[in-house]
């Protein structure tokens, strides 16, 4: 798998570490329904067949972490955004 | 010894053999002499050698059956003692001078095989064998049956030695990779390569042009080589393209990356120096053309694995491209129009064609089955072979029905050819039968890759040229080159195969489906018979396709097989997935340079070789050489070591390398803000040049890793890290800063490797750092009080930066310097100490010590533990949000039964006590039920005279003076331990402020 970097180009995936799923938002402290927010963002997954978004950090090159829109059937890289950055096309 | 090169069987002339040179090569300890140009095989039929293996399970006779990468008999081992290599077929083997080679699978010899009166016991090994096996009594199956087996049936034999070639890995890239050179392949490589795009062009073989290499072709009116050799010419010459020889695309997988296998060292005997045995290439292509061509398929008749059978190809192989005859009196039986040429071949050699046996009625022949007169042609079917070690007649059976034996020393057979259409399946795509070119086809191309010549089922000569060139072309132009036709030499309009499926013999027991595995039509029919009609089932059921050759020659008969015994069409079995790699790719290939302690890298702190002169003896923690004790003369083993040096720093003063340690440097207006959130522990009251222990906990509420926070100016911190801790800590701490609050205005540099840091502890460590520092610094209590922090010059000039704080509870600093400065600070740290007493310390004597001191390290931050279980709550008291803070909140978590970090002795203090025992209440059942806690971390204390130990206990603080068992089942030995408290040593720290 290779992985077009905004930052360094299309790049190896040797060179990433992946942390999985990108979706998630990490709550915002102090909402009334903290704990049962952070169980969600902490432990519940989906596992989709085919497209998904994922965080990967590119360990050996620029040390950003980056959206990676993956298709988990095939292995197909789609769009790539970095962090803080809204998706391509959409609004933050 | 008959050493000629070529008794009998090599033609007197022809051939792309240099018979100005001789070879000399041993096969079963036997000399034989081949020439430049031969492979094993041919240089063995050109001695009239056809009998070089026993099968895998019935350890049969076997011969040459091809002349390739598909070879299912001719395994030999090559070389002797460590650089013994099994299993590699004698087709692809280049002959070399001293060339040593062994047939497998027999045993005393190939002659007089013991085992093989496997034979006549064959019915006890049918199909599914293994598995119903299984089901007898299971003692019987490992005492008996497994180590028989085993012994019987290797496939060769690992040399059981460290490999003394070396192999490496390496990493190309280009636009357009071509595999295989034959026409196809070297008309698609130039196609391409005119267009200035990056080509590589890998062949298997050591020589380009595929099948011409073995036909008699001509290209533009010439010898069809001319064209091979004048086209490789040219991709040579171009700055733009590589081709690789000896080279073999054995994966591909997304991202256009391919897997491609180079015998370096393939036509010697031994490697240049420096020259990897074999190179494994990882090469990114952005568009991938496969001209892999076609195999053969042999036919199924009974006795159809005796040598002198061979593949009607490979018989033309052996006769135009090495000069050899494989029988002088052959019998051809085919299902299409190719074998015909065969025939054709051998009469013009001088062999004489007793009969051509066409499956085919004659109408349904194509244009190619032509014989010239006096060669009797059958319509009908091979019946049984007949001979013991060779060939000797067979029976045909015609269509009429009238069957007559017909005297031979070799059968040459054709089933008709299958495209090698591996790489275009091995992400997942999915094969169709086509019935119009009866072959197996892609239901579709992937779109960075496309496939030319034979291997798409186009088996003439003009199609292969011309699909290559569009193919060439065709992808440059995808590629955005600019790529101009090429202008084809002209050749023989080509005629159509005419393939039919061979037609599959009776259910004979002897008629061999896969030769590799030894399965034959009747296992096939067995396992229809038993609910193994799926292709799938029945290759796991039967073995089928299973064995190195990967099911080249049997794959697809098996599957005509199978849809006969089923009723079914080709059409709705969809053959066996294939998975990389297309042939046997060894260990070494796929190891590289990375075995021993090449691995994975190894790490050393900058000043390695001071503690290396000092004599340590290192240890490996994750990737780095750490010193572990530092051993003197008298020493009865480590662990007086530990003592002196935790005595040395207990009473004047030690020196320990801690540079591993991990260190971010942490700067901007939100420094505080940042780090604040990222640690469970109060940052933000941290004053500059003060220095605090923190615990840093994950999201979902456990303890991650513990360090220091130094502030070194407003808006500047410097963090430690855990040694193991280092590289995650700070890939979360950019998540938490990219991710989680991209708008706080704060950057992170990891300055692990810039930075090396001595620990100088001891009563006289004030004292010893006084020397170091330059004339007029006051290390003195009020200007540099415990957890203080600051920046530092050397008297040697170094900038250095000093935080007083202790791992073991002595007056203690840390001094870092950068990496350049390491190694003559530390060395003078040692001088200038000398005249104090000064000694190195090493893991074993900071270990302990920690423990004396009731610190945590990794054994006990473990992922599994909060920062209330390792007593450490009152690092993490604090408001507001910080990652970890809710869900360490949870009810769950603060369970006051969750085991509490604790201090345990043994009640008989000459005990010792072992990590990972288990604590169990006094009474209590040993078991699991009952388990309360464990030992974590445990240690001779030199100050104490007695073993301690860390660990884990339920209630812990309720239970101190209590007494329990500390059950070590692994260790078979148990202890009686008191709960006491911690730290075991100076629990007040007095020591700890000198
Ligand atoms: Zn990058």
């Amino acid at each position: 798998m290779r992985i077009p970097c905004p930052f360094c180009g299309l790049r190896g995936h040797e060179e990433f570490v992946v942390d999985g799923d990108a979706t998630v938002t990490r709550p915002a402290p102090g909402r009334p329904d903290a704990p049962t927010a952070a169980v969600r963002f902490v432990y519940l997954r989906d596992n989709p067949a085919g497209w998904h978004r994922e965080w990967w950090f590119h360990a050996f090159g620029c040390e950003r972490w980056i959206v990676v829109e993956r298709d988990t059937v095939t292995h197909a890289v789609g769009r790539v955004w970095s962090a803080g950055d809204p998706a391509p096309g959409e609004d933050r | 010894m008959s050493a000629r090169p070529g008794a009998g069987a090599r033609l007197a002339d022809g051939g792309l053999i240099d018979r100005t040179r001789t070879l000399r090569f041993r096969f079963d300890g036997r000399e034989y002499a081949g020439h430049p140009g031969d492979t094993l095989a041919s240089a063995l039929l050109a001695h009239g050698v056809h009998r070089v293996a026993r099968s895998f399970k019935y350890h049969r006779s076997r011969g040459i059956l091809s002349a390739g990468f598909e070879e299912p008999n001719a395994l030999v081992e090559l070389g002797e003692g460590d650089a013994r290599v099994p299993n590699t077929p004698a087709t692809t083997i280049e002959l070399f001078e001293g060339l040593d080679a062994q047939s497998q699978n027999r045993w005393p010899s190939l002659r007089f095989d013991l085992r093989a009166v496997n034979r006549l016991f064959s019915a006890l090994l049918p199909a599914g064998f293994y598995y119903k096996t299984f089901m007898w009594p299971a003692a019987f199956w490992e005492r008996v049956y497994e180590p028989a087996i085993r012994r019987a049936a290797g496939l060769g034999r690992a040399s059981g030695a460290p490999d003394p070639a070396t192999y490496e890995r390496s990493y190309g890239f280009c636009d357009v990779l071509v595999v295989g050179a034959g026409p196809a392949g070297l008309a698609a490589a130039l196609g391409a390569a005119r267009s200035g795009a990056r080509v590589w062009l890998v062949e298997a073989d050591c020589r380009a042009g595929g099948r011409l290499l073995a036909e008699r072709l001509a290209i533009g009116g010439e010898p069809a080589l001319r064209w091979v050799e004048a086209t490789v010419a040219e991709l040579e010459s171009m700055p733009t393209v590589r081709v690789l020889r000896r080279a073999t695309a054995v994966g591909r997988y997304d991202g256009g990356v391919y897997a491609i296998l180079e015998r370096v060292g393939a036509d010697r005997a031994q490697s240049a120096p420096f020259e990897p045995r074999e190179r494994l290439w990882h090469v990114v292509a952005r568009h991938g053309v496969l001209a892999s061509g076609a195999i053969e398929q042999p036919l199924v008749f009974e006795n159809n694995d005796l040598p002198g059978i061979l593949l009607a190809g490979a018989v033309r192989a052996y006769a135009n491209r090495y000069a050899v005859l494989a029988g002088r009196r052959v019998v051809v039986a085919t299902s299409c129009d190719d074998a015909w040429a065969t025939a054709r071949d051998l009469l013009r050699a001088g062999a004489s064609v007793e009969a051509i046996v066409d499956q085919r009625p004659a109408a349904a022949r194509g244009p190619g089955a032509w014989a010239p007169d006096g060669v009797p042609v059958e319509t009908g079917w091979l019946r049984r072979a007949r001979g013991r070690d060779r060939v000797r007649a067979v029976e045909i059976e015609a269509a009429s029905g009238r069957t007559r034996r017909v005297a031979c020393d070799a059968i040459a057979m054709s089933g008709g050819w299958a495209p090698q259409l591996q790489l275009a399946t091995h992400l997942g795509e999915r094969l169709r039968w086509d019935g119009a070119a009866q072959c197996f086809a892609p239901e579709s191309w992937p779109p960075d890759l496309s496939g030319a010549g034979a291997v798409c089922g186009e088996f003439g000569l003009a199609a292969a040229l011309a699909a290559g060139a569009r193919c060439g072309t065709g992808a440059a132009r995808a590629l955005g080159f600019r790529a101009t036709d090429l202008v084809l030499p002209a050749v023989e309009p080509d005629r159509p195969l005419q393939t039919v499926p061979s037609r599959a013999a009776r259910a004979v027991r002897a008629a061999f489906v896969d030769w590799q595995n030894d399965v034959t039509i009747a296992d096939v029919q067995l396992a229809v018979r038993e609910g193994f009609a799926a292709s799938e089932h029945l290759k796991r059921y039967t073995t089928l396709g299973m064995a190195t050759d990967q099911g080249k020659t049997s794959s697809l008969n098996g599957l005509i097989a199978l849809a006969e015994a089923t009723g079914r069409r080709l059409e709705e079995l969809g053959p066996t997935t294939h998975r990389p790699p297309v042939v046997p790719v060894t260990i070494g290939a796929l190891a590289g340079r990375h075995r021993g302690r090449h691995y994975r890298p190894t790490r050393l702190p900058p000043a390695h070789a001071v503690a290396a002169d000092l004599g340590a003896v290192f240890v490996e923690t994750g990737p780095w050489l750490r010193a572990q004790v530092f051993p003197r003369a008298g020493d009865r083993g480590w662990l007086d070591a530990m003592c002196r040096e935790v005595n040395t720093v207990r009473r004047a003063v030690g020196v320990c390398d801690v540079s591993t340690l991990g260190k971010v440097d942490v700067q901007g207006a939100d420094a505080p803000e940042f780090l604040e959130r990222v640690y469970a522990s109060r940052i933000a009251t941290l004053a500059i040049g003060r220095v605090r222990y923190a615990l840093m906990r994950r999201e979902d509420g456990f303890v991650m890793d513990d360090g220091t926070v130094a502030r070194l100016g407003e808006r500047h911190y410097l963090l430690s890290t855990t040694t193991a801790g280092a590289v995650d800590v700070y890939r979360h701490l950019q998540y938490c800063r990219q991710v989680l609050w991209p708008d706080l205005d704060v950057r992170l540099a990891s300055v692990t490797d810039q930075w090396a840091q001595f620990a100088v502890a001891g009563p006289r460590s004030r004292e010893l750092l006084g020397r170091l520092v330059e004339p007029g610094i006051d290390l003195a209590d009020p200007q540099f009080p415990l957890l203080a922090a600051g920046s530092v010059r050397l008297g040697d000039g170094t900038a250095a930066r000093l935080f007083r704080v202790s791992f073991c509870g002595e007056l203690a600093y840390e001094l870092a310097v950068p990496a350049r400065a390491a190694h003559r600070t530390l060395e003078r740290l040692f001088e200038a100490g000398a005249p104090l007493g000064v000694a190195p310390y090493g893991l074993e004597a900071l270990g302990a010590m920690r423990i004396e001191k009731g610190h945590v390290a990794g054994n006990e931050i473990n992922g599994q533990t909060t920062a209330a279980d390792l007593g450490l709550g009152r690092w993490t008291t604090k408001d507001g949000d910080s990652v970890g803070a809710v869900l360490a909140r949870r009810p769950g978590l603060a369970d006051p039964q969750r085991p509490r970090l604790a201090g345990f002795v043994p009640v008989d203090r000459a005990q010792r006590l072992g990590a990972g025992a288990h604590l169990i209440a006094l009474g209590a059942p040993r078991d699991a039920a009952h388990d309360e806690g464990y030992l974590s971390s445990v240690a001779y204390s030199p100050t104490l005279g007695h073993w301690i130990g860390l660990g884990f206990l339920r209630r812990a603080a309720e239970r101190v003076g209590e007494r329990v068992l500390a059950h070590d089942p692994l260790r078979g030995r148990d202890a009686l331990v008191e709960v006491v408290e911690t730290p075991f040593v100076d629990p007040r720290g007095e020591r700890l402020r000198g």
